[in-house]
Order: C-alpha cells, then sequence, then structure tokens
C-alpha cells in the first residue's frame, strides 16, 4: 500500500518526515501536476477544496492523478450558520466554521446541495456520501442539519478497478 | 532529538588506491585512469551485518575531513555541526564515510598528483573527469571496506550531484538518498559563474596552461574566483546583516584598497582558499558539475526508473545559486518513476550557505529520516498503519 502527501506547513512536514511518511513540501496546484494519470486509487482533499484559489481546476487535476477522491467540505447552510447570519447578522463562526472573518483559510462558502449540484454539473458521480453533525451521522435533511459532507466521487463514464473501502456506506 | 551532540574526536585521514595499470579505472570519456587513489575519513563503527553505512559526498571545495580534528588543528571537519555522537548523522548508530573526490586536491588522485608514466604532476593531461566518474571511484572503496549496500548517500550541492548519481549509476546499493541544494543539470546562469572563476585562474599569467607546480601558483587567479563562488554562496539578506556598509577599522592604501568589510572577507576567504587548494583542480570539479546532465540522455520519467531507496529532497527557500525549483525537477522525476521521495524546503536567509548553516531543521530531518529507513524498507514502524490517501493540506 503507498501513500503519498502533499503539505505547505513546515511543523507538519516534519510530523509526516518523524512517522516515516512520504510528505511533499508544497502547495497542491504545483504538487499534482507531477503526478502522471491515475497514479492513486484514491486522493483525498480533507476540508481543504474551500481554501485553494481554484476549485474548479483542482477537482479536475484530482480526478486526473486519482481514480476516485474522497472530499469533504463544511456546510455553510446547516442550520446553526442560518441562524447566526439570520438573528445575529454577523458571519457564522461554529465548530466546523471555526475561524473569524479576518483570520480565515476559507477562500469559498458552500452548502452541501451546492457540491452536489456542482458534481451533478461536472460530471463528477458521487459513489457515495456521508453527513455528520458533532460525530454522528445524519441521515435527515443534511443540507439543513449537518455540518460537514464527505462525498466520494469519480469522472462519470470512467471504468473504475478496485473495490471500495470496507466499510463505506 | 535536538541539534547538538558531541565531537567524533581525533581523526586521520586514509588513503585507499585501486586500479592499477594496465586496466585501470574506465571513465566516461573512454579513457582509463590508473593507478587511483582516493583519500577518506570514517567516523563510528560499522556494524557486523554491514548496514549502517551512511557515504558523505562533499562540495565544490570539501574533502575528505568532514568531521573531528586533525593533530594540531583548531578547525574541525567542514560538516562537524552534522556528524558525531547525537547528531544529524549519529556516529553511535551509523558508520559514516567521506571521501576526497576523484580529480580533487587533498590525497585523491588529481592534476597535483603524479602521472607514473612521466614522473611529473598531470596538470592539464590528466582526462576530463565527471561526476559519474567520482562516483564510480567511490564505489569501489565502498566495496573495499566490505558494505554491499549502504543505509544512504547524502550530500549538498556537488555533493547532491554525486547522490543523484548513485541513484542512477548504482540503485541496488542504497537504501536511501539525501540530495541537498542541488541539480539535476545546471543551468546557464551557473555555467556562467564557473565559466568566470576558471578565466580568472587562467587570466593569471602563472598558470602557465596548468604547468605551475614547482613554481609561483596562479593564486590571484584562484582566489578571485573563490571570491565570486562566495558571493553566490551568500544572499543579499546575509550579505546586508553580515556587513552592511560597514567599514573596515584599518582600510588598505591605495585607490582601490579594501574600505568596506565585505571586501575585505572576500579578499581573506580567497586568500585563505589557495593555500589549501589547487587551482587545476577547481577547473576539473567545476567542468564536471557543468558537464554533469542526467537528462542529457533520458526522459524525466526515466531518470530513476527502478528506483527502490527512499529519497529525501532538500532545498533552501533563499538558494538562488541552486533555487528550489530545480529540486522540484528532482521530485518530479521521483513522482514520474513512482519512487518514495519526500520533499522539504527550509525556510531560510543563507543562501546557498544553508545546507552547511542550517544545522537544527536539517539535523532533524536527516535523523528522523534515516531512522525510518533503518526500521524497515517502507518506513513505517511496527504496528503503525500508513494511511492509503494523499491528504492535500492547504494553510493560508
Amino acid at each position: 500500500m503507498r501513500a503519498q502527501g502533499i503539505e505547505i506547513d513546515a511543523k507538519a512536514v516534519l510530523e509526516c518526515v518523524e512517522k516515516g511518511l512520504s510528505v511533499f513540501q508544497e502547495d497542491f496546484e504545483g504538487g499534482l501536476s507531477g503526478y502522471p494519470d491515475g497514479s492513486f486509487d484514491y486522493l483525498i482533499l480533507d476540508q481543504s477544496l474551500q481554501q485553494v484559489r481554484k476549485p474548479d481546476q483542482i477537482l479536475k487535476e484530482a480526478l486526473r492523478v486519482g481514480r476516485r477522491i474522497i472530499v469533504n467540505i463544511p456546510n455553510f447552510a446547516s442550520y446553526s450558520v442560518r441562524m447566526q447570519i439570520l438573528f445575529g447578522g454577523k458571519v457564522p463562526v461554529t465548530p466546523a466554521l471555526p475561524h473569524e472573518w479576518y483570520d480565515t483559510p476559507n477562500l469559498h462558502f458552500l452548502s452541501i446541495s451546492d457540491f452536489i449540484d456542482y458534481c451533478r454539473m461536472r460530471g463528477f458521480a458521487i459513489e457515495s456520501s456521508a453527513f455528520v453533525r458533532k460525530d454522528k451521522r445524519v441521515k435527515f435533511r443534511p443540507n439543513l442539519m449537518a455540518d460537514l459532507g464527505i462525498f466520494l466521487i469519480s469522472q462519470r463514464g470512467r471504468p473504475q478497478t478496485g473495490q471500495l473501502p470496507p466499510g463505506s456506506p | 532529538m535536538t541539534a547538538g551532540g558531541g565531537s567524533v574526536g581525533p581523526v586521520e585521514t586514509r588513503f585507499f588506491t585501486f586500479a592499477e595499470p594496465p586496466t585501470g579505472l574506465p571513465l566516461e570519456c573512454g579513457r582509463s585512469l590508473g593507478p587511483v587513489t582516493l583519500a577518506y575519513e570514517t567516523y563510528g563503527s560499522l556494524n557486523p551485518e554491514r548496514s549502517n553505512a551512511v557515504l558523505v559526498l562533499h562540495a565544490l571545495s570539501g574533502d575528505a575531513h568532514a568531521a573531528g580534528l586533525h593533530d594540531g588543528e583548531k578547525t574541525p571537519g567542514w560538516w562537524d555541526d552534522m556528524i558525531g555522537p547525537g547528531k544529524g548523522l549519529d556516529t553511535e548508530k551509523y558508520f559514516v564515510i567521506c571521501s576526497n573526490v576523484l580529480g580533487g586536491c587533498k590525497g585523491s588522485t588529481g592534476p597535483a598528483s603524479t602521472n607514473p608514466r612521466t614522473g611529473r604532476p598531470y596538470g592539464l593531461e590528466l582526462p576530463v573527469l565527471t561526476i559519474k566518474d567520482m562516483v564510480d571511484a567511490q564505489s569501489r572503496l565502498v566495496e573495499s571496506l566490505g558494505i554491499k549496500k549502504l543505509l544512504a548517500v547524502v550530500g549538498g550541492s556537488m555533493g547532491g550531484m554525486q547522490v543523484l548519481q548513485w541513484m542512477v549509476s548504482y540503485p541496488d546499493r542504497i537504501r536511501a538518498a539525501i540530495p541537498i541544494a542541488t541539480t539535476l543539470k545546471h543551468a546557464p546562469q551557473q555555467i556562467a559563474f564557473d565559466e568566470v572563476g576558471r578565466q580568472a585562474i587562467m587570466a593569471d599569467s602563472n598558470w602557465k596552461e596548468g604547468e605551475y607546480y614547482g613554481g609561483p601558483l596562479p593564486s590571484k587567479g584562484l582566489a578571485v574566483a573563490r571570491m565570486v563562488g562566495h558571493i553566490t554562496y551568500m544572499s543579499d539578506a546575509s550579505m546586508a546583516e553580515k556587513f552592511g556598509r560597514r567599514l573596515k577599522s584599518e582600510g588598505e592604501p591605495g585607490k582601490f584598497g579594501t574600505d568596506f568589510e565585505v571586501e575585505g572577507y572576500l579578499r581573506y576567504r580567497g586568500d585563505s582558499f589557495v593555500k589549501r587548494f589547487d587551482a587545476n583542480s577547481y577547473l576539473y570539479i567545476t567542468k564536471a558539475m557543468d558537464n554533469f546532465d542526467l537528462l542529457a540522455e533520458r526522459r524525466l520519467a526515466e531518470v530513476f526508473r527502478g528506483l527502490r531507496a527512499r529519497v529525501l529532497v532538500i532545498a533552501f527557500k533563499s538558494d538562488w545559486l541552486y533555487p528550489a525549483y530545480q529540486s522540484k525537477e528532482i521530485v518530479k522525476a521521483c513522482k514520474l518513476a513512482g519512487v518514495d521521495a519526500s520533499y522539504c524546503e527550509i525556510d531560510s536567509t543563507y543562501g546557498h550557505d544553508a545546507f552547511l548553516l542550517e544545522v537544527e531543521e536539517e539535523t532533524h530531518l536527516i535523523q528522523h529520516f534515516l531512522r525510518t529507513a533503518t526500521e524497515n524498507g517502507h518506513g513505517a514502524r511496527e504496528g503503525e498503519r500508513v494511511s492509503d490517501e494523499i491528504r492535500a493540506q492547504n494553510h493560508t
């Protein structure tokens, strides 16, 4: 089993080296371009899609390098976020979106529904998904109830090899 | 694990002579050279399995004396900060070897060595040497020490080129490789700086087409070459911090004497260099660096194909002589070949010299990397699951 990481933070890179993991200290706009097509069975974007300048390009590139992507996003349409804007009139600060407006790495604010629509528009197949609020699975009206959306996506129409990881929904 | 640790103490340079004529050592230029001597030093002890040997490769002006003190010496070896008990290359764990390159002038066969056929120094009769020739010679030395597979090869600058050459020429004789502040090939700017240095030497009236042994040395030319070199090893920021526009307390007489501290520094460095380095060696070694090109006959994806060693590529942010983009190309070659590699870009203002000066971070990286390379082939500790994903995290 082969795993590699792309990480820009020096401390995190050192931690990876300490654990014997293969890691590249670069941003992934540059980092992904070095890989040939289909280099990896799975590619994970862990709460980073909303932080990159060009998420559209990154997803396209990610789906070139990885056969399947696991991507998770904080849900900007969860009820706690809606309440803060509606009643507080302020940009929300929640456990899933913990930063203040002046100190946040997040460039984009999207909801679970936004992402599902986006995948349909781009021709990405959502092979499976899971929605979470405070570490518990949410099945009922996830766009309203969940803090986090987790998606397993692939390019529609591309033949896939290999099984889904055990325990997937 | 912290930077610090002790000294290896007193050391002695040793010599290994091989490739006696008529066979000699086959060189890349098609000729052969013999006999060949390599000066080398070792620190620490080789374990019974002979599996803990680390070969250190030196840069342009380095030599075999990488650590410890020679008899009567006050200044230790050039990488004493990195080699010793408890240091980055921990001599309590590893058997560290450093040899002077072929073409050098500190005990190895080079232009100042005696040509057995004429009884005089080789001078420019020495065949053109390449980084591959240097590495081929080193592989014989390693063999002679009874080591079939090195734990690691590590080096910066020209030392890094030698590491890359080991990865290409002897992929199955290394378990890990650490190329630092280096490149797959020199860019025109790097060649240009080397050429200025060479022209300075050859313009010295004492150079006499390399036939200066026994007479006055081309010291002024070599000193100027060294001055240019020193500028390229520093950065704008590090020079501003080190010298500023401070004047020397006592300038030298004459209209264009040394007024500024930086001028005095460069003069001093140039003058002390000529006492320990041979001008012809400078020509041969810089030419070998300029001719080094791992992409000359291969596509990027093919350079490290089949390499099973683990690789740690290190670059420094302010290094403008060997800029990070060149290390990133090495990284790309690793990715394309499916090599188990890592890349770290260390924050530093020292410029190219950082690989010698930025000890703490380098020590951390190398210590951990070597430890995981030793533990098992894939670097994962027993019982710790290696995640099966690429984690892409971007922090602004």
